[in-house]
């Protein structure tokens, strides 16, 4: 929807035309920015002017542009080296939105966004994924994506600062992970994604988005027992609540997921 | 900024935070829609760079130099391209408003996506079709035939405009460019549930720049009125006024700007400053009817024809026959429970709209998205003091109703604005005012007895039945009346009684919905059924058989001796229930099941498995009057141009027009030319409602057809053909026969009296007890409706009806915070079902023909959504051993039965 009060787009060329405020936002790919009324919002600086390279490899990440696109982290090829690869397409499906937000909406624009059912999030956290971020004198800082996230649509970034990119560590990548979600319609907005992953040394991490305000890790020095993981689940004290569930049985079905993960995961063996 | 839209180039400016969808129609691309603007349903899906993109989100200044391509410019009427075709062909849509976003979406399928379409189509949202159709038209299977001239009824001929809908050429209301400039309108909501304006300053706004006038309840006509329309304006509450000091639901109109832009009218808001006084409220229907409670209305005399407005009650019915409480003591089973239906939105694609401006004879012209143009028409006219003879109103092609287009909610403040201004005017609602400040369905609690003997055999039915009308009364005393009317009337119980009452909250109103309170009653009618067959341990079938109403009985609610026009033109229950049954007990034919060709019965521990069955019943028109004034006449060049009020938004009954006038003038249904919903073309039409287009309209215009071949054949004795009169072996043409003066006939039809129509569905359903995901594995559905016209159509009506209902009773609720706030204000966290929560319904017809119809059809739009929710409660308590009380069931509270 147009923005009646946005009275300003920059379109910048270089990162010190990135001037930001409370009220002027950065603008990914906009699908959900455009999709509300933001009164709070006069002026956006247009990231995807920047050009950035959507996806760059590194010996020990891959790194993601904030402002890749949906559609572009979906056509990376598989590896078959990467079995943790097959969560792209898993939680690109599990974005409410379809595919033809892929085209528009960014990887970056999602995680910033923050809502608990945001399957970018889930995804780079469920992978350990670190979030890059720029401020505005021209300084870095990073933080991992499950604490970038901190609760129902705020992050660690302050008002000046924007996120520049996320790295996925190879090694998670090389990881066998397991993958559950429901959400209230078949396709619908996840109640909850539950992510397990046990990377070459044998440890797991169990990831739980969209049940919980923010990302959930529960870590594990191997498969833990089914009393270690139930033990580890007591301990997340908040089950979101809003129109896609109700927080009982988002944490029911998290539990029963999270279970599942465990008996997937122990019987693959060892990585 | 340049950029090419369907292949012509385009320089213009975008304003800073536009998006594409709105430029666009800037530019006349009308054929992009707004069916959400928020990226959620699709209807304004257009190629940039041969990429589908959701273009309400699509940021414009990003423009420059890419290339646009709109359904529009995927093909024309005349060349049009393959899948435009292909919906034609298929029947793929009904009132058509996602239909550009569809074709535009799936022009870009690959053989490969066929395959995955519910995933490929989760971002475009149909509310008519069920998909089925669609799904029929993206694999190109051809639904539609033609007819032979004079063979038109009964054959499944295509909906007249369909090449326009699928090319976007197809006018919706505001799909057009007005001559002079046109002004906006938006209005301040309040921020309170429960409020009295104490001042209010639009000073600032007044003086801004392209603000025109600022309008607030000192500037509202006087005259109380309803925004719910019946033919007797009566009928209805007189307790709303334009805009009120009073403040009684969050959302009420507090001011509105007319201004030269939406956002310059939007940002005026913003200026304006309001003190209120914040009142008690009441939001609980329970506690609004206890002594102390907040009295909504409570200043309101007789003449507003509320029932006890010192107790919130604006209806309540008690009544009964013979003697419950002696019928429950003797009785071998007796059955008791209380159910709760939910708040729906009709969730048309379309929002409400209307666009007013002052014609050359200086008349007020109001074009408008509704299901009736008279009744605007006459109560515009009433409320602001003009005669009705300066008044038009019509509708072009509207984008779904529901019953939710059944009532006045934009066309009063276009009407002030264009008094005031002279100026062309338009107010469009937001898919947020559609949940905000439209109506919803009527929540209802619905307290059930019934007893039965030991032979299984009802003795006893009574029904408690509570419902929330929100802050104003609209529909809320004729939905209450129909909610305990049918349902309690197909069954044959010696001893009934009713206890109804329709109350006032602060909560957003209520209106007319598709089944008009029939469907709150009769989920919990049947589901109370289905239990008492349990308890007496006879089949759900067999129950309903030793039940129900049978033909020549009385249709009883709880005077047996009410003389209502009600009849038995027809009855087909038998049979219904018979096609249901046998379909269930018989293997799935080929097309059952999952939309994708395939029927995954679950297998493991965690899923059980169960079958349920309802049956409905429902009058075949609205009582208390419902009228149709229609021409016929011959063109010169061989068409027939009709005139009929009925309006088009998706329920068919332009394309059964055309037939049935085809039909009786021995011609095809391509020569005729309708003019409709118009108070400038026909003479009168009481409107869309009620199911009303084909059995009082479509008589009307049976009967005016008819005189006109009686005059034509009076003119030139012979025999009527498509290409005039045969006279011995020499045709008299169309032109020759009019040399003798027009010919041109009318007929009318009064809508009394009714019949009776029925549905009845089944469902085989597998459940997961572990995540309370209900999977559906079989749908199935019989429908009683008299001679069937237009069998595609009819079972797209089937279709559409029952996916509409499965989002009710598995999906979609209107959420409140307990304070009046709406809490579900987007397609995004109001789930209408999509293309993957959809089965396939098997469709049966029974074979009756009815008296009172025309040519022995019966309505069949409201009716097959009635009971598809019980039968799916039915099912799912076979299923997993335990009862749902409560709309949607939805996979939380199917889990929280098991586990909570």
């Amino acid at each position: 929807m147009d923005l009646v009060g946005v009275t300003q787009i920059t379109v910048p060329r270089t990162r010190g035309d990135v001037v930001l405020s409370a009220g002027v936002r950065p603008l990914g790919g906009g699908s959900w920015l455009f999709s509300e009324q933001q009164p709070e919002v006069t002026g956006l600086v247009d990231l995807m002017a920047l050009g950035w390279e959507p996806v760059v490899e590194t010996p020990d990440t891959l790194t993601i542009a904030a402002t890749c696109l949906i559609r572009e982290l979906t056509e990376i090829p598989l590896r078959p080296e990467w079995p943790a690869q097959e969560l792209v397409r898993l939680c690109a499906d599990s974005l409410l939105m379809s595919f033809k937000i892929w085209n528009m909406a960014t990887v970056g624009g999602n995680v910033c966004t923050a809502l608990p059912a945001g399957a970018m999030t889930s995804l780079l956290a469920g992978l350990d994924a670190v979030a890059v971020i720029w401020d505005a004198e021209g300084g870095e800082r990073r933080a991992a994506v499950a604490e970038f996230v901190t609760g129902v649509r705020t992050t660690a970034m302050g008002p000046e600062e924007f996120l520049r990119s996320i790295e996925i560590p190879v090694k998670s990548l090389e990881a066998r992970v397991a993958f559950r979600r429901i959400a209230l319609s078949n396709l619908g907005r996840s109640g909850t994604l539950v992510i397990g992953r046990q990377d070459a040394d044998g440890a797991v991490v169990v990831t739980v988005t969209a049940s919980t305000p923010a990302p959930v890790q529960l870590r594990f020095d191997g498969v833990p027992t089914a009393a270690e993981l139930a033990h580890a689940l007591d301990g997340i004290d908040v089950w979101y609540d809003d129109p896609h569930g109700a927080p009982d049985w988002r944490e029911a079905v998290s539990r029963l997921y999270a279970e599942q993960i465990r008996v997937e995961l122990s019987a693959g063996g060892a990585a | 900024m340049r950029f090419e839209v369907n292949g012509e180039e385009l320089e213009t400016t975008a304003e800073p935070g536009q998006v594409l969808r709105t430029l666009l129609r800037e530019h006349e691309h009308y054929e992009v829609k707004k069916g959400c603007d928020a990226g959620d349903c699709g209807a304004c899906s257009v190629l940039v760079d041969e990429q589908p993109v959701h273009s309400c989100i699509y940021p414009a200044h990003r423009l420059e130099g890419k290339s646009v391509t709109t359904v529009a410019g995927l093909g024309t009427p005349e060349a049009p391209h393959p899948l435009q075709q292909a919906f034609v062909d298929g029947a793929g849509l009904q009132c058509g408003f996602c239909t550009a976003g569809m074709v535009v979406t799936a022009s870009t399928f690959t053989e490969d996506d066929l395959d995955d379409l519910p995933r490929k189509l989760k971002g475009n949202i149909c509310r008519c079709t069920g998909y089925r159709a669609i799904r029929d038209a993206i694999q190109g299977v051809t639904n539609v035939e033609t007819a032979a001239a004079g063979d038109a009824a009964g054959r499944s001929v295509k909906a007249p405009a369909g090449m326009r809908v699928v090319t976007g050429r197809e006018q919706y209301t505001l799909d057009f460019t007005t001559p002079t400039k046109l002004l906006h309108l938006a209005v301040l909501k309040s921020p309170h549930a429960s409020a009295r304006i104490l001042s209010l300053d639009t000073s600032r706004a007044e003086a801004m720049e392209g603000v025109h006038v600022v309008f607030t309840h000192r500037d509202s006509p006087a005259t109380l009125f309803s925004t719910g329309r019946h033919e007797d304006r009566n009928d209805d509450p007189d307790d709303t006024l334009v805009m009120d000091p009073v403040i009684r639901f969050r959302g009420q109109r507090v001011a509105a700007v007319v201004a030269d832009t939406v956002r310059i009218a939007e940002l005026a808001l913003r200026e304006i400053d309001v003190e209120y006084e914040v009142l008690d409220a009441v939001f609980d229907p329970h506690e609004a009817r206890l002594p102390g409670a907040h009295l909504v209305h409570g200043e309101k005399g007789p003449e507003s024809r509320i029932s006890e407005p010192g107790r919130n009650v604006v209806a309540q019915l008690h009544g009964w026959h013979g003697d419950v409480d002696t019928a429950l003591a003797e009785a071998h089973a007796v059955v008791e429970g209380t159910w709760q239906t939910q708040r729906v939105s009709h969730a048309a694609l379309e929002t409400h709209a209307t666009r007013g401006w002052i014609d050359d004879d200086g008349r007020l012209v109001l074009r408008t998205s509704t299901q009736v143009p008279f009744l605007i028409r006459d109560e515009i006219a009433h409320i602001f003091g003009l005669p009705q003879d300066r008044v038009r109103v019509f509708a072009a092609r509207v984008g779904g109703g529901f019953g939710g287009k059944q009532e006045l909610l934009t066309e009063d403040l276009v009407t002030m604005a264009v008094l005031r201004t002279g100026r062309t005017v338009q107010y469009e609602y937001t898919r947020d005012d559609e949940f905000t400040i439209a109506t919803v369905r009527h929540p209802m609690t619905v307290k059930v007895t019934a007893a039965a003997d030991s032979d299984g055999l009802l003795t006893a039915l009574a029904v408690d039945q509570l419902m929330d009308t929100g802050a104003y009364g609209n529909h809320g005393i004729g939905v209450m009346f129909h909610s305990v009317g049918e349902s309690m009337a197909v069954y044959r119980a010696p001893n009934k009684r009713v206890d109804a009452e329709s109350v006032y909250t602060n909560n957003p109103p209520s209106g007319a919905f598709r089944g008009y309170g029939l469907g709150q009653v009769i989920f919990a009618v049947e589901s109370a059924m289905d239990e008492l067959a349990r308890k007496l341990d006879i089949d759900p079938f067999e129950f309903r058989r030793r039940n129900v109403i049978v033909s020549g009985g009385h249709l009883t609610v709880v005077d047996p001796l009410d003389a209502e026009d009600l009849l038995f033109g027809s009855y087909g229950l038998d049979q219904c229930i018979d096609l249901v049954e046998n379909a269930l007990n018989s293997p799935p034919p080929a097309d059952s099941g999952s939309l994708t060709g395939e029927t995954p019965v679950p297998v493991g521990d965690e899923w059980a498995i169960g079958t349920g069955v309802s049956v409905a019943m429902i009058a075949t028109a609205p009582p208390r009057g419902h009228f149709a004034d229609t021409t016929v006449e011959l063109n010169a060049d061989g068409t027939y141009s009709i005139g009929v009020g009925t309006a088009e938004f998706g329920n068919g009954t332009t394309t059964v027009h055309t037939q049935l006038t085809a039909t009786v003038l021995e011609t095809t249904p391509d020569r005729i030319v309708v003019r409709q919903s118009d108070t400038d073309v026909a003479r009168y039409d009481t409107g869309a409602y009620g199911s009303a287009g084909v059995v009082v309209a479509g008589k009307a215009l049976h009967a005016a057809a008819t005189k006109l071949k009686a005059a034509i054949l009076e003119r030139v004795p012979g025999t009527l053909t498509a290409d005039g009169v045969l006279v011995g072996d020499r045709l008299v043409t169309p032109a020759e026969l009019l040399a003798g003066g027009p010919l041109v006939a009318d007929g009318s039809h009064n809508g009394t009296p009714r019949s009776v129509a029925f549905n009845v569905h089944a469902f085989r359903v597998a459940v997961d007890t572990t995540t309370g995901e209900v999977r559906i594995l079989r749908s199935i559905q019989a429908a009683d409706a008299g001679t069937v016209l237009n069998p595609e159509q009819l079972r797209g009506q089937i279709e559409g009806g029952t996916a509409q209902a499965i989002g009710t009773a598995l999906y979609e609720e209107v959420l409140l915070d307990g304070a009046g706030t709406v809490t579900t204000p987007a397609f995004r966290s109001y789930r209408v079902p999509r293309f993957a929560d959809i089965p396939v319904t098997e469709v049966h017809f029974a074979s009756t023909h009815d008296d009172t119809g025309v040519l022995g059809a019966k309505s069949m739009s409201e009716a097959p959504y009635n009971p598809v929710a019980p039968a799916l409660a039915n099912a799912i308590r076979d299923a997993i051993g335990v009862r749902p009380f409560e709309l949607p069931m939805s996979r939380d509270r199917i889990w929280r039965l098991l586990h909570g």
